[in-house]
């Protein structure tokens, strides 16, 4: 009787819509958070919000200090994963068979991105603030962000360099070319886009990091732009948690939140697309 | 100038080694400002319920219960929704609709945790208060929003774990006449199970770790939850509420917490990466038979021997 009922095509046509609600239910929850941070956010980004310097600790002003200050720690903390990462990438792709090192030092990496932020805050914190007596500054928060952005580099460019063709290499080889000149004259020229777009995709996950900045970068509110590296600084995610937390100001949290979003959207959304340009130029 | 190979290779397996060195040196660092600590307060008191830094109590259970408590609602919300999206993402809608969809789930995994957090203080709490009660700050509210968080994860490595499975399969299924749901429920989530049980294991790892979205929503009062409704403290949440101000015991008694936190995390990254490799053999093994030679991987041809 059971059986009858439930009919393979009836399952069928069951499964496909419970599946496809799922979906859309996820979709929902994601146009939700969207409309919900951009309806209030986007009313009150202006001119004058994204070039003045913070009123009342962020009641009143813009957030220019809080941008300079959150593009010196990211775009640091990026450019230093970047020489670790790219090489552990050229070494893992081009240097080694896979066999027990590769595997421990994939492991490591991939262990290393599981690691939650606030942990790599402590780090951080310990190591870079008391340790080597940085302080609380874009320093030791950039070094800190590093850490958290270095899996992500690893396995971008490991992609990057992967997608050039064997034929390349062969070719630079036959010619009597070393094999770090095959590297520097060819393979790595050829994967410098998509290596490249999987340090801005590291960039993205940078900006939108809390945790681990709180106890490195500081969250004094900076009224003029930082002078040295070693001055705190607080990032526009600290910012607007600050905002929203202590419910300083709603307007300018809504406005904070949609400027983060927004980047942060637009900076994944067009570094995937150029990486899946990439991969398929040789594809 | 020609640079000695074998000097540029043994740099840059030097570099290669910074993951693994970092991970070591977090290890080092956060053991030796925690362990000494528990060593003297002894495992008994750190596990203990109390966690009084005024009153020299430093007991974790009840926010190891939280973060359990918290992590399993966010399971309960995140698997189905995440397998599902995975499935309709690479088993079922067609090429446009999957490059439409795929950005979204991009937007979703850039969306940072204090603005997760924010739209639980501003909608989640209210509607909990409103609806069911309770102050609103709540496990469940954590459960709710950490649910769509680990989405992202889950839908990744599960998509990744669908896509490995031969083409084959599938075209061995439909052929004998299996409807589309039969073939993924009898044959591609059986061959992809070790790839979906290690996103399982990661989305509990992002729960576990997520810190941010959680302080906002969660209440973290230190108490045994009693109810979804009741405000619970996780571990991660301990460290963000209190390391700001923290010293001595204190001090060290949070970085106990972390090394509780690290440990749990390091365990679920290698069951994570076992389950990948160990359990991913003997499927192959079994079907073996079904294996054709193209679609065994190509094997990576070396380049020559360096002049």
């Amino acid at each position: 009787m059971s059986a009858r009922l439930f009919t393979p095509v009836r399952a069928q046509l069951v499964a496909r819509a419970v599946l496809w609600s799922m979906m859309s239910l996820a979709l929902g929850i994601l146009a939700l958070v969207l409309w919900f941070v951009l309806r209030r956010g986007l009313a009150h980004i202006d001119w004058a919000f994204v070039s003045t310097a913070p009123l009342d600790s962020g009641r009143g002003g813009g957030i220019f200090p809080i941008l300079v200050g959150t593009l010196e720690v990211t775009l640091l903390g990026v450019a230093t994963a970047a020489p670790l990462g790219i090489g552990t990438a050229i070494y893992l792709a081009e240097y080694t068979k896979e066999g027990r090192l590769t595997r421990a030092i994939r492991f490591g990496s991939e262990c290393l991105a599981g690691v939650p932020s606030i942990i790599i805050g402590l780090f951080g914190f310990v190591l870079f603030v008391t340790t080597l007596r940085l302080g609380w500054s874009i320093l030791a928060g950039a070094l800190t962000l590093a850490l958290m952005t270095l899996p992500l580099v690893i396995r971008t460019s490991e992609e990057a360099l992967k997608s050039v063709p064997t034929a390349y290499r062969e070719v630079a080889l036959s010619l009597g070319a070393s094999k770090w000149q095959t590297m520097l004259g060819v393979v790595l020229p050829a994967a410098l886009p998509g290596i490249f777009t999987g340090l801005i995709l590291g960039l993205g996950r940078a900006i939108g990091e809390t945790a681990a900045l709180i106890f490195t970068a500081g969250s004094s509110l900076p009224h003029q732009l930082p002078r040295s590296l070693l001055d705190g600084t607080r990032t526009l995610s600290i910012h607007f948690y600050q905002l929203a937390r202590e419910g300083i100001s709603a307007d300018h949290a809504y406005a904070t939140a949609a400027v983060l979003v927004l980047a942060i959207s637009f900076i994944n959304l067009s570094s995937s697309f150029a990486m899946h340009r990439f991969m398929r130029r040789y594809g | 100038m020609r640079v000695a190979d074998k000097t540029v290779e043994r740099t840059l397996g030097l570099i290669a080694l910074s993951s693994i060195l970092v991970l070591v040196s977090i290890t080092f660092f956060i053991f030796k400002e925690g362990a000494p600590f528990v060593y003297r307060i002894g495992l008994g008191n750190f596990f203990s319920t109390e966690w009084h830094p005024t009153a020299q109590r430093y007991g974790i259970s009840y926010m190891i219960v939280g973060t359990a408590a918290v992590t399993a609602g966010a399971l309960v919300f995140g698997v189905p929704l995440g397998i599902a999206c995975a499935v309709v993402l690479g088993e079922m809608a067609g090429q446009t609709t999957r490059t439409l969809l795929k950005p979204a789930i991009e937007i979703l995994a850039g969306i940072p945790s204090v603005v997760f957090g924010f739209i639980g203080i501003s909608l989640v709490l209210p509607w909990i208060r409103e609806h069911l009660g309770g102050p609103g700050a709540s496990g469940l509210a954590g459960a709710l929003i950490l649910g769509v968080m680990i989405l992202p994860t889950i839908i990744a490595i599960s998509l990744d774990a669908l896509r490995a499975v031969p083409r084959s399969y599938r075209e061995a299924s439909l052929a004998i006449g299996a409807t589309e749901w039969q073939t993924i429920w009898r044959v591609v989530l059986p061959a992809a199970r070790s790839g979906i049980v290690a996103a399982v294991i990661l989305g509990i790892g992002r729960a576990v770790g997520e810190t941010m979205a959680v302080v906002m929503v969660t209440g973290n009062a230190v108490q045994l939850p009693h109810s979804p409704l009741d405000p619970v403290r996780t571990l991660t949440a301990n460290l963000a509420l209190e390391m700001a101000y923290a010293s001595g015991d204190h001090r060290a008694g949070l970085f106990a917490t972390g090394i509780v936190l690290f440990v749990v995390i390091v365990g679920l990254n290698t069951i994570a990466a076992l389950v990948r490799t160990r359990l991913a053999r003997p499927a192959r093994r079994r079907h073996r038979w079904r294996l054709t030679v193209a679609e065994q991987e190509p094997e990576r041809i070396e380049p020559a021997v360096t002049p």
